[in-house]
């Protein structure tokens, strides 16, 4: 963040004026009232409650559903021969993907120093941990008796077994166990700061202490910043390859898998496209109401959105090109089995799901060339969703198409999910939201001292300063650890 | 402007910690820091709701040493990995896969990379927290009611008294020269807002139930016992298996072994060539071959004779085969010796009896069935009568004109 050239914001419209990142009217002060606002408010709106409310009976559903599994078993899926992976695998590497936007916008686009960032990254990074959250739950369950989850970790046993190294389903576990971890980490660090704002407005005593604890005895120092602004730095690029490697690691389930549809090494970068594609949309599904909900256009402009819009038409693009590229390599490869898969796919009796998939996730972002589509709220909510439609059908196609039509065909089959399939994909996302609203009731969620320090004001501008202090810091430097 | 004006009044008797200057706007904290650093001051800091860019040198704040500490977390990652895989898959647990190496090293990058960068973020998380001394939840300078607009929009220098040059008025007079927004002393108070008494007591006892598993471990694992090993999850031992000849709660008629399938016959029944297949006439052993003979069908039949029936009858049938020679010298007393084919007995045997042994087996020999086809059965009843007759042949088996040849 150090010379002029690296803060000019290069997604501006007039390259030569460099174009607020926050509304121009703003002070400090303004920045915290908004955001610590919405947390202070002794009432949310209405809209949070009845949101909430749906939200928390679908979670219900969704832990009511997994307590009938545990005691029944996993066939209350539809789950079985041949599809041996039906939704819980789907919805798993659907929640994954989603997790994918946060690490990128608050790691990737940091490394970039692409500051639009620093409104919307909070928030990315809470959706990132929510959406792990609702991941992590599904391969959990789907290993039948889960009172055994734990032999997925390498413990010393009684059995004197261990898991095998070399699977990727373990490589899974570690990558997806990582990936949460280093997110929450990022997640919870950026939030300190801003949590001590909140602990220094606190009226009520719970808040106080709460807020106090979580903030860790935050106290703004110089010394405490230059650690802590090292430490973000790093964890932003410890979480960069991190990013890039959890999808490809999740694609190796597939990929190192030998079924025809599978057994590609497109695979890993398609599923790293996919993924991004898929967070940004659902940051934005996301972003736009809760904007407007709690009051933060002017912290969350219609540039933040349309620049994401941007990253979406671009992400959307390459998942385009992939699957074309799937059909070229299945011609290539002259495998009677991969070319019959591929077409099976567009044209066998699973067309419906591959026609909606590529309906939503390549033609329709077609819309966001426009600059005044890309603008429209309405327009902007018409596309993300259909892009979530789309990928959640994306893993539905690529999963159950290939274990369906494998190389036998005496064990082809059909895949119908029942309603407790149906019910658990619907309840996910009642958790998810569930976790995210009280996100917005309760913390900081935009990064409060990030946004400060891209605005105008935080460079010394009105006082001058820049040249006199570094002279003078050549001049000597005195002790500290 | 009185130094305790702001101050908590409660906190006046306290002793003083440090003065606290406010200043408006970070240009203006990054000049005024320049001066306290120059001043020589150690025990100092600088306060600011984001990190003030510029001020680390103007502080003369040196790098951290952070990014050394997140490197070795990383490389601990690394080894750690690394030695994790070799010694579980390799050396304690063995798994053999296809017989790839037990070792190898692309296979086992994911989780190195993975537990790497895991330990790198848990260096740069709780390395900076324990280099900041975090958490803490009482700092002297909290006492300062205006210090709370630190996480706002205020920016603060504050010195503590502990500092080597620390003279209350000069330092006061040094900042009035700066022009700030306010200069006061800060008291070391209670440390208010820090965590309630209730907070440990409730830590302390969680931390000792929390040990007491641990302990029961312990000492199982160090005595002995009678009883069975203790486990949790009994759903292996009660395993709904259907024994044959029980009574069954499942099945309405209340047996275990179910009844055939309406409309089942046997394989035999919708034979429609039995003098093929089960080498009968009428019921009766068939005495006639059902195809014609060749010499190719011959040839077969030596081929699968010397493959499935010499290693017991021997290549000429006479019973002396490897196995029937090996378990004589061992002189197993259970072994029966395989029959002579070439015996008479078995040369007035008609040809469906020797086939019904091949497809059945006959008493202690077992069935070749399963492995031989029909085809290839008859061929090698064929062979045998090939060896019965070559080797029980008279002088008067020899055409006459050629009895002359062989004497
Ligand atoms: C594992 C050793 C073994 C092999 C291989 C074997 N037999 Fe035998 N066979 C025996 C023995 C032992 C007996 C005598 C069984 C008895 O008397 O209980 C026997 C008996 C017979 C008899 C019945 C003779 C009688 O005494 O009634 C015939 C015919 C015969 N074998 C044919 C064959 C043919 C044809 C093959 C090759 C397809 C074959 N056997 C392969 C061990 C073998």
């Amino acid at each position: 963040m150090s010379n002029e050239l690296s803060s000019v914001d290069f997604l501006a419209d007039d390259p030569t004026q460099r174009a607020p990142l926050v509304s121009p009217d703003l002070e400090f002060k303004d920045v915290t009232e908004t955001v610590c606002g919405v947390a202070e408010k002794p009432r949310p709106p209405k809209a949070w409650y009845v949101a909430f409310g749906i939200s928390l009976a679908l979670t219900g559903m969704l832990f009511s559903m997994i307590a009938y599994l545990v005691i029944t078993g996993v066939g209350v899926w539809g789950n079985n021969s041949p599809a041996f992976w039906g939704f819980p695998i789907v919805n798993f590497v659907f929640w994954v993907g989603i997790g994918h936007a946060g690490t990128l916008i608050s790691a990737i686009l940091f490394l970039f120093r692409q500051k639009w960032r620093t409104s919307i990254n909070r928030f990315a990074e809470a959706m990132t941990i929510f959406a792990v959250v609702c991941a992590g739950l599904f391969p959990g369950i789907h290993v039948g008796r889960i009172w055994f989850a734990y032999w997925l970790f390498p413990i010393p046993n009684q059995m004197e077994m261990w898991p095998n190294f070399r699977s990727p389903l373990l490589w899974d576990v570690f990558a997806v166990g990582t990936y949460a971890t280093v997110s929450l980490l990022f997640w919870y660090f950026g939030m300190i700061p801003d949590l001590a704002s909140l602990r220094d407005r606190a009226k009520g005593k719970i808040a106080k202490l709460l807020y106090g604890i979580f903030s860790l005895g935050w106290s703004g120092s110089a010394r405490h910043w230059h650690r802590y602004e090292r430490a973000y730095l790093i964890l932003a690029a410890l979480a960069t390859p991190l990013v890039l490697s959890v999808h490809s690691v999740v694609s190796f389930d597939f990929a190192v898998a030998q079924l025809p549809g599978w057994h590609s090494t497109i695979l890993p970068p398609y599923f790293v496209a996919g993924a991004i594609f898929s967070g940004f949309a659902m940051v934005v599904t996301l972003m736009l109401p809760a904007r407007l909900l709690f009051g933060l256009e002017k912290i969350v402009t219609m540039r933040h959105i349309e620049n994401m819009n941007k990253v979406i038409l671009a992400t959307g693009m390459m998942v385009g090109y992939a699957y074309a590229m799937e059909f070229f390599i299945a011609w290539y490869s002259g495998s009677p089995s991969e070319r019959f898969v591929f077409i099976n796919r567009a044209f066998g009796n699973y067309a419906w799901a591959y026609w909606i998939m590529v309906s939503c996730n390549v033609f329709i972002p077609q819309l966001f060339w426009f600059k005044k589509l890309r603008r429209n709220p309405w327009v902007i909510m018409f596309v993300v969703l259909f892009v979530n439609v789309g990928m959640w059908f994306e893993r539905f196609v690529i999963a159950v198409t290939s274990l369906t039509r494998d190389f036998t065909p005496a064990s082809w089959g059909y895949f119908s999910p029942t309603w407790i399939d149906i019910g658990m994909l619907v309840g996910s996302f009642g958790l998810f939201f569930t976790l995210f609203l009280l996100f917005l009731r309760f913390l900081p969620i935009v990064a409060i001292s990030e946004v400060k320090g891209v605005m105008p004001q935080a460079h010394g501008h009105q006082d001058g300063g820049h040249g006199e202090v570094k002279e003078a810091a050549e001049a000597g430097a005195s002790t500290n650890s | 402007m009185q130094a305790s004006a702001n101050a908590d009044p409660k906190g006046e008797s306290a002793p003083v910690a440090g003065i606290l200057a406010e200043f408006d706007g970070p240009g203006a904290l990054k000049k005024a820091a320049v001066q306290i650093r120059d001043a020589g001051f150690t025990r100092w800091d600088c306060y600011s709701p984001f990190p003030v860019h510029g001020i680390d040198p103007a502080m003369g704040v040196r790098p951290t040493i952070l990014p050394w500490i997140i490197l070795g977390m990383g490389l601990t990652g690394l080894t750690i990995a690394t030695a994790l895989q070799w010694w579980t898959n390799g050396v304690d647990y063995p798994f053999l896969i296809s017989g790839k190496p037990l070792f190898g090293l692309p296979a086992n990058i994911p989780i190195m990379f993975e537990l790497t960068i895991l330990l790198s973020a848990f260096g740069a998380f709780f390395g900076a927290l324990i280099l900041n001394d975090l958490p803490k939840f009482y700092r002297p300078i909290f006492s300062s009611k205006r210090f709370k607009k630190v996480t706002d929009n205020g920016f603060f220098i504050g010195i503590e008294a502990s500092d080597p040059h620390y003279d209350s008025k000069k330092i006061q007079s040094l900042f009035r020269q700066m022009g700030p927004l306010s200069v006061e002393e800060f008291h070391d108070t209670d440390p208010q807002g820090a965590l309630p008494k209730a907070f440990f007591r409730v830590g302390i006892i969680l931390f000792l139930l929390g040990l007491i598993p641990l302990a029961l471990a312990l000492k199982s694992r160090h005595s002995t016992s009678s009883s069975p090993r203790w486990h949790f999850w009994r759903d292996m031992d009660f395993q709904p298996v259907a024994k044959a000849q029980r009574a069954s709660a499942f099945f309405p008629d209340g047996r275990v072994i179910r009844p055939q399938v309406e409309g089942t016959f046997a394989r035999e029944q919708a034979d429609d060539n039995p003098h093929l297949n089960q080498g009968r006439v009428n019921g009766k052993f068939a005495t006639t071959f059902p195809m014609k003979l060749s010499m190719e069908m011959l040839e077969r039949g030596k081929d699968r004779f010397d493959t499935y029936c010499a290693p017991c009858h021997g290549k000429d049938g006479r019973g002396q085969g490897l196995v029937a020679k090996r378990a004589s010298t061992l002189g197993e007393g259970t072994w029966v010796p395989p029959s002579n084919l070439v015996d008479p007995r078995i040369e007035k045997m008609p040809v469906g009896e020797i086939y019904q042994a091949i497809r059945y087996g006959v008493r202690n020999m077992p069935k070749y069935g399963p492995q031989i086809k029909v085809e290839d059965r008859w061929a090698i009843v064929a062979y045998i009568r090939a060896l019965q007759r070559s080797q029980n042949g008279t002088i008067k088996d020899v055409p006459e004109a050629d009895r002359g040849k062989l004497k």
